[in-house]
Parts: C-alpha cells; sequence; structure tokens
C-alpha cells in the first residue's frame, strides 16, 4: 500500500532529504572530522580482519584515514612502520549499548538523562539532545579499544527514543562525535521495567499484555501519520488547492522512519518468548527488529533470531538480578552464534563493561568452546566489530579491517582473548588517538582536569 | 551430551562416584600454596576424612576408595573468596519477597545480623561454587542506616551449618549515608560518636537514645573484639575512619576504599587492610575521584593487606576477572591469588578453614585448566570443606537442556540428571 511516492517523502520524515523539492539539511547534522593521521604501515602482526580471517605475520596499511591493505602490499615511502613483532591487530572495538554521556561520571543527579521516564511511549526525544561530551567513560573506554558506539535511551519506556552513534573522540559537542552517514536507532524495551515504572503509577501498562497493546497503537497511529503525508504529496502532485501539509509530529515521524525502515529498532528484551512476541508484531506492522538487546533467554531461540536476521546483543555472564534475568548461561552468546546466517554481539551496557569487551567476548568464547563448541578468536572478535557494526548499519564503513573501510584499529599488547590484555595503539580514522605508552595521547576529560590537586592524572 | 567435549564428559561422569569415595588424590599439581611454602610444583595433594592429609611428591595412594584426578601440572589453589556478597541471602535482587539483606528501616541497628535468612538452597551457591570459589561473607546493606548491621563468613558447600569465623559489623560512610544523617557527613561521625557513647553508658533518658538495648550490646562487644568493616571511599574520610578506630579501638577493615591508595601509607601503619574493586577506575561519585586500576598494586606495594570484592552476588565467579585485572595494571600475580584466598581468610579469621593449602586443614582446594586469574581458564575441580563438589547447577542444567538441537519432545522433557 505504500508508493514510491511515500518512501520519497519518508526522506524528509528523517530529515534526510527532500519535502516538495526543497533540500533540507540533516538535522543536527555531524561536524565530526577524522584527526591528522599520517600514512602507517603495522608490520608482522596477528591480525584478527573481523570477517572471520586471522592472518599471521602480516602487514597493514592505513593511509588518509582508510584502510589500504591488510595482508601484504606495497607501501609508500614516506610511511610511518610499526613493527608489531607478533602483537595483535584487530577492527577498533564497538559497543552498540552504551549509556556514556547520557548517565555519565560522576553519577549524580544532575547528569542522570538517559531516561525520559514521564510517557510509556517517547519515540520523540532523542539520546544525542542528552549526551555530555565531557564525560570522562569515554576515554576509559578509549584505553579499551573501542572506537564507535550507539548512546542508547534507558529501558523504562516501551519506546525509549533515538540512539545515536558516536565515533569516540573527545569533542565540544555531540554532533563532533556523530558517525557520519550511520542510521538512527530506536530504543524499544520489553518486559519488567516498563510495566513496573508505570504500572507504579496506575496507569497503562502494567502488564505484559498492556505492553504489546500500548506498542501496538502507536505503530497505528505511525501508519496514519504515513498516509496522512502520502494524501498530501498525492494532492500537491495534483495541484490541487486543498493540499495542507500535516502537522509535523515528532514522535510519529521517528516511528514512521522506523516503518520506512531508515530507523533501527534495538530492542531491550530479555525472555525468549517475548522476543518471539516482538517477532510477529514486526510482521503485524511490516517493520524490522534490528537487535534484541540483552537477550538473557537468546539461546532458547537462537535458530529463530538466525531466521529472522535478528542480532542478539548479550552479555557474556550478567544473570539474576531481576526475574526475566533469571536463566541466565554463560553460553548464550556462544549458542546465539551457532547457527548459520547469526548474528551474535557482546554489548555492555555498562561504563565498565564497554572498557573490556575483549574480556567479556573471551569468556563468552571459552564458555563456548568448553560447551564442545569450537569457536576461535577470529570468529569470536565479529562479537565486538564487524557483527555489531551490522546491528547499527555502519558495516560499509567500519567493524572489520578490508581496504577502503575507516582506519579503526587497535593493536594489543598480546591476544585480546585474555584478562592482560591492554590496547597499545588505538587509531580512529587512521589518526593515533590513543598509545598506552605516551601520556600526550591519553585524553582527559575537562571534569577531570585539575581535580585532587593534581595527584590523580 | 554427545556434543559436550571429552573433558567436560569425564567431569561430569566421575561425580556420582567420587562422592561416594573416601578420598582425593590429586596427583602433580603446581599447588599455590599460599603459605610460606610458596608455590610447589608438580605436586601431589591428598585428601581424605574431609582434610588436606598430605602435600608431597610421588605420595602413596594409602587406602583402595581413593579418587585419583592427574592434574598434569595445571594450577592448584585454595578455593577463592566470593568477596561480600548476598549469596543465599538474595535470590533474584529485584524481587523483594526473595532478598534479606537490608533492614529498610531509619534506625540505627547494628543488633541486625543476616545470618538467620541465609538459605543454602539458593541456585546462587552452586552457580558460584562450580567456577572455584569456597566462601564468601555475607553483607548487611545500609539502607537507612549508617549501621547495615551484621553479617558472616559462609562456606559455599551448601550446608545448613556452614558459617566461619565470628560476625563482622558493616558501617557505612561518606557519600552513601549523608542522606542518612541529616545531609551532611559530617553529621556521620557525630552520630557513629554518640552511638559509641551510649555503647558505653546508657543514657539517662531513652527519648533521645541512638540505639536499642540490642544494639549497645552488639556495639560494645565489638568495640572490644570483633572486626568492623567500614565502607568508605574518599581519602580524607578513610582517614577520618582511622581516627575513630584508634579512638574506640576497633578492629577496622576499609571495603570499597576508592582513594586508599592516597592514604596508603597511613593504612599500612595502622595495620588495616582493604577490600576493593579493582575495576573502578571512574570518577563515579565525588567521593571516588580518584578511582584508579592500580589502587590495588599501590597499596599492596605500601605493604597494605588487600582482598578483592567487587563483583554482584549472581556474578561472583567475575572476581577472578576482577583480581587478574588487578594484576594487569601491577599487583604481582601470586599477590593476586593471596587477595582472594589467604588475604580474605586472614583477615576475617577464618585462616583455620580457607585460604591456604597446609596439612591437616579442611580441604578447598580448586584445580584449574589454565591461569587462575585469566577469563580463558576455569574451575575442573572444586573441594570444599571436604567434598567434592559435583560441577552442577541450574545454568548448566539449562545449558544441556538447550544445547541439543532439533529435539524431537519439547525441551521440557530435557532433563539433565545429577552427576551424569
Amino acid at each position: 500500500m505504500r508508493s514510491k511516492l511515500v518512501v520519497t517523502m519518508l526522506s524528509s520524515l528523517v530529515g534526510a532529504l527532500l519535502i516538495s523539492s526543497e533540500v533540507r539539511a540533516e538535522d543536527y547534522p555531524s561536524t565530526y572530522a577524522p584527526l591528522q593521521s599520517k600514512p602507517t604501515l603495522i608490520t608482522h602482526a596477528t591480525i584478527l580482519t573481523g570477517t572471520g580471517e586471522r592472518l599471521d605475520d602480516a602487514s597493514l596499511l592505513i593511509a588518509d584515514g582508510k584502510v589500504v591493505f591488510v595482508g601484504q602490499g606495497e607501501a609508500p615511502a614516506n610511511v610511518t612502520t610499526i613493527d608489531a613483532g607478533g602483537r595483535w591487530v584487530t577492527p577498533g572495538l564497538i559497543d552498540v549499548h552504551s549509556h556514556l554521556g547520557v548517565y555519565a561520571s560522576p553519577n549524580v543527579n544532575a547528569n542522570s538523562d538517559g531516561n525520559e521516564m514521564t510517557n510509556p511511549a517517547t519515540p520523540n526525544v532523542w539520546a544525542e539532545h542528552s549526551v555530555w561530551p565531557q564525560d570522562p567513560g569515554f576515554s576509559r573506554a578509549l584505553a579499551g579499544g573501542v572506537t564507535s558506539l550507539q548512546v542508547l535511551p534507558g529501558s523504562g519506556n516501551l519506546i525509549g527514543g533515538r540512539g545515536v552513534t558516536l565515533k569516540n573522540v573527545y569533542s565540544n559537542s555531540y554532533q563532533g562525535m556523530k558517525f557520519p552517514g550511520a542510521p538512527y536507532g530506536m530504543k524499544m524495551a520489553c518486559g519488567e521495567n516498563p510495566k513496573r515504572v508505570y504500572g507504579e503509577r496506575k496507569q497503562l501498562p502494567s502488564t505484559r499484555m498492556g505492553n504489546m497493546a500500548a506498542y501496538r497503537a502507536e505503530w497505528i497511529e505511525a501508519q496514519q501519520y504515513i498516509d496522512d503525508w502520502a494524501a498530501y504529496e498525492v494532492k500537491l502532485a495534483d495541484k490541487k488547492d486543498d493540499a495542507e501539509a500535516p502537522k509535523r509530529d515528532l514522535r510519529l515521524e521517528t516511528l514512521a522512519g522506523v516503518l520506512n525502515g531508515e530507523i533501527i529498532v534495538h530492542m531491550h528484551c530479555y525472555r525468549a518468548d517475548e522476543m518471539l512476541t516482538i517477532l510477529d508484531m514486526a510482521k503485524e506492522f511490516n517493520y524490522r527488529v534490528g537487535t534484541f538487546h540483552h537477550g538473557v533467554e537468546a539461546y532458547k531461540i537462537a535458530d529463530q533470531l538466525a531466521e529472522n536476521d535478528v542480532c542478539g546483543a548479550l552479555w557474556a555472564d550478567w544473570w539474576g538480578f531481576k526475574m526475566e534475568a533469571y536463566d541466565g548461561i554463560q553460553e548464550n552468546i556462544a549458542l546465539v552464534d551457532r547457527p548459520q546466517g547469526s548474528c551474535a554481539i557482546v554489548h555492555s551496557d555498562s561504563a565498565e563493561g564497554i572498557q573490556r569487551l575483549n574480556q567479556e567476548a573471551a569468556k563468552a568464547m571459552s564458555s563456548g568452546n568448553r560447551a564442545g563448541l569450537n569457536i576461535p578468536p577470529e570468529r569470536a572478535i565479529a562479537w565486538i566489530t564487524s557483527n555489531a557494526a551490522k546491528s547499527l548499519g555502519i558495516e560499509n564503513q567500519t567493524g572489520s579491517l578490508e581496504a577502503g573501510k575507516m582506519a579503526d584499529v587497535v593493536i594489543w599488547n598480546g591476544n585480546p582473548f585474555s584478562v592482560y590484555a591492554r590496547a597499545d595503539h588505538v587509531y580512529i580514522d587512521g589518526a593515533l588517538v590513543y598509545d598506552r605508552e605516551n601520556p600526550e595521547l591519553q585524553p582527559v576529560s575537562d571534569f577531570e582536569l585539575g581535580q585532587l590537586q593534581g595527584v590523580s592524572k | 551430551m554427545k556434543s559436550l567435549n571429552g573433558l567436560l564428559i569425564a567431569v561430569l561422569a566421575t561425580f556420582s562416584l567420587a562422592v561416594q569415595a573416601d578420598a582425593i588424590m590429586i596427583r602433580g599439581a603446581n599447588v599455590h600454596t599460599m603459605t610460606g611454602d610458596g608455590l610447589l610444583e608438580n605436586t601431589d595433594v591428598f585428601i581424605s576424612g574431609g582434610k588436606i592429609q598430605r602435600i608431597g611428591k610421588d605420595l602413596p595412594v594409602p587406602q583402595d576408595d581413593v579418587y585419583v584426578f592427574n592434574a598434569n601440572g595445571k594450577p592448584l589453589t585454595p578455593g577463592f573468596f566470593a568477596g561480600i556478597t548476598s549469596i543465599g541471602i538474595t535470590e533474584v535482587s529485584a524481587v523483594e519477597e526473595s532478598t534479606d539483606s537490608s533492614l529498610a528501616l531509619q534506625e540505627m541497628r547494628p543488633e541486625f545480623d543476616v545470618a538467620p535468612a541465609y538459605n543454602p538452597n539458593s541456585t546462587l551457591i552452586p552457580v558460584t561454587r562450580i567456577e572455584g570459589f569456597s566462601f564468601t561473607l555475607l553483607d548487611a546493606n545500609p539502607q537507612g542506616s549508617i549501621f547495615g548491621g551484621q553479617g558472616q563468613m559462609v562456606m559455599l558447600d551448601g550446608g545448613y551449618e556452614s558459617f566461619i569465623g565470628n560476625p563482622v559489623l558493616f558501617i557505612s560512610v561518606g557519600r552513601n549515608a549523608s542522606s542518612l544523617s541529616g545531609g551532611s557527613r559530617a553529621a556521620q561521625w557525630m552520630l557513629l560518636n554518640q552511638a559509641m557513647q551510649e555503647a558505653d553508658s546508657p543514657p539517662a533518658s531513652t527519648e533521645s537514645a541512638l540505639l536499642t538495648r540490642a544494639g549497645r550490646g552488639t556495639l560494645s562487644a565489638y568495640a572490644n573484639s570483633g572486626k568492623v568493616v567500614f565502607n568508605v571511599d574518599r581519602a580524607s574520610d578513610i582517614l577520618e575512619t582511622l581516627r575513630f578506630a584508634e579512638k574506640y579501638g576497633i578492629d577496622l577493615v576499609i571495603s570499597g576504599g576508592r582513594e586508599a591508595w592516597m592514604v596508603a601509607t597511613q593504612l599500612a601503619a595502622a595495620k588495616v587492610p582493604v577490600l576493593l574493586d579493582p575495576l573502578a577506575n571512574l570518577p563515579s561519585s565525588f567521593d571516588s575521584l580518584g578511582s584508579r586500576l592500580d589502587n590495588a598494586a599501590i597499596l599492596q606495594a605500601a605493604g597494605v593487606v588487600v582482598a578483592i570484592s567487587g563483583a554482584d552476588s549472581h556474578n561472583a565467579r567475575k572476581q577472578r576477572q576482577l583480581a587478574g585485572n588487578a594484576v594487569s595494571y601491577g599487583l604481582p600475580h601470586e599477590a593476586g591469588i593471596a587477595a582472594l584466598t589467604s588475604n580474605p581468610a586472614s583477615i576475617f579469621g577464618v585462616a583455620e578453614q580457607q585460604g591456604t593449602i597446609q596439612t591437616d586443614k579442611p580441604a578447598n582446594v580448586v584445580l584449574w585448566s589454565g591461569d587462575p586469574l585469566d577469563v580463558t581458564s576455569a574451575a575442573e575441580i572444586v573441594v570444599i570443606n571436604g567434598q567434592l563438589i559435583p560441577m552442577e547447577s541450574r545454568q548448566t542444567k539449562l545449558r544441556d537442556r538447550y544445547f541439543p538441537e532439533n529435539p524431537e519432545m519439547p525441551r521440557a522433557y530435557i532433563k539433565p540428571q545429577n552427576g551424569k
């Protein structure tokens, strides 16, 4: 029922393109620009490409912010050469579920901007408008090799609002961190949180069936909004005098962006049965769930997740903190990874966890291997790189070491799948933005400057 | 079960037999004794009657009914400390009726003691112990009072009477408690001083009393003997805590200690140990601006006894990862193991039962697949209080239920059995 015309119109709704032939600039556009870099050749490295390959004693050339070659090739004369001496090299890590900036450190009420819990559906709020770019957490994540991250609203609401994907480079504004060209995400939440938050206020939803009724009502409104705009566009095209544009509605604009396929759904959901119900709802309203987040029971429906091309962004070992997290097992990620076409991801949802995605992946890989699965590091690295990029819709730009992709690269002091692994160098778009041996290349947020009479930093 | 690897099958298959065996021989392990004997390579440990009977090379097998494990040089350590947790006191954190770790009264009730609520049938106990953890300190959270109340060490063998050592008292000062004391942390010291004076001599009028008669008795007892754990992070608050403890003769342990490294010299001089979370490196509050990853390393180098405590109750198994990270940031490896074994055992007076591998001592040992502090290794054999622990939990059963692909019947018919 939706015409090509509607699709064109919807592009404008998500702030991307045209309304009636007028070019409208992207709202709140990215001002991120790669930092200065020089051509760098990394030699004698153990490279995990993120595409499932492991290359031993291999080289990687990065120049002009991009990967030039992986493996072997010709390097220009002016290149800076780093002999990795067998150290491991991976794509920059990507966290699909962070609240850095919106629940910043210090964790005081004034910095608590992640969850607009005043209405069960707030698709009109954008997490980026809460991001405090001076969160000290960004620097800690960088030391852990994280080069990109999605900042999401919290899970108190059924529909929490838009998420934003950032490059992990300090800036005076979130726009200066905003990943160029990354699609928006929209946070939704299943289960206990929304029904608890609003049930305690004696309002919808107070039950899981209430959750479903409320989501469905939102989608019905969004469909109507799309239809209203389509009718307007038809009248406009026919030069009808009574063509009157519907009132712009931020809530419905975001929901329409999802139905149009331009905004990716990131759905907080723990229980297997609820995830399957949500997949049916996606069929009812003809949209796609991009990624289930947390999915403590995802292992129970690993096949269905793969069949539906839905990613599972999961923890290695969290469980038991609430009823819907009671069935957590340490093999969850490995079992979600097992079917053909799967998309398993290690996410953090934590300012501590984002610093150690490699250790979380190592735990998940080891648990899977002890259970009899055969998961080598070159496969597990995808959980924190290329699969995460796919979840965010940035897989054509980053997440793997392939010629032409962004030079987001980590040189580790050894095998990253170890508690003792440390990032030695982190490159973002080819620029060296973290060097473990060089304090000058370790960023410090404004907040931390000059604290404690200068003794700590 | 076909798809499980050989090792797992072998280990699983042993339990129904091993539980019946009276004695266990672990051959050829690298034994981290955590005593003056240090690391004993390629050494045998013989366990019988619940105790470590002999440690040495090429030990004879003195009786028939002995279960023999070949360690092939793998590390054997004492059972690990799960930290200060609510294991057995909480089942599902957000399900209020399944949690008993705090007294939500706006009163000072140091006499509150969580031990009677301990439930050894909690699923958290198998989940935690099969990862190599043999003991934990039950927490009493302050919720409404500066005094959290009392907790106690418990062994994770699943017994109803597995408490060891004496109860300890928990007190919180600083940021977390300022809302409980009229909005100022200065008032916390005013109230704590008043409470100590009441313990010494009851107030004439009950109208102004902070404590009940039982509370006065409890505080009075802790002033004479017994450990008091102060949850405190900020450097200046830690120093104030040291002064307070000295004034009343309190046997002090610092927990949290985010900025403890800044006052390491004073802590060492006062011989006050610190329990800390080595992953805490964010300025998460104004009490912890000095948080850093080498807190443990700095304290240890200054001569402070350090133990690890920082993982959540459900995920207490993460304690190993915490210690591994402390080692990654400068703590010597053996000190990292000590921070999970001998140090917490000696701090809380349970060194007779836990924390070392010594002859004539109750057997609490773990054989590891590799480096016990690395995230890629796992416990292979766990002995707690002399008993060989089945490597099973509700989580392993869920795993085994969902591991087979495309079962004919609903998975509710797949019931992984004990010891099979």
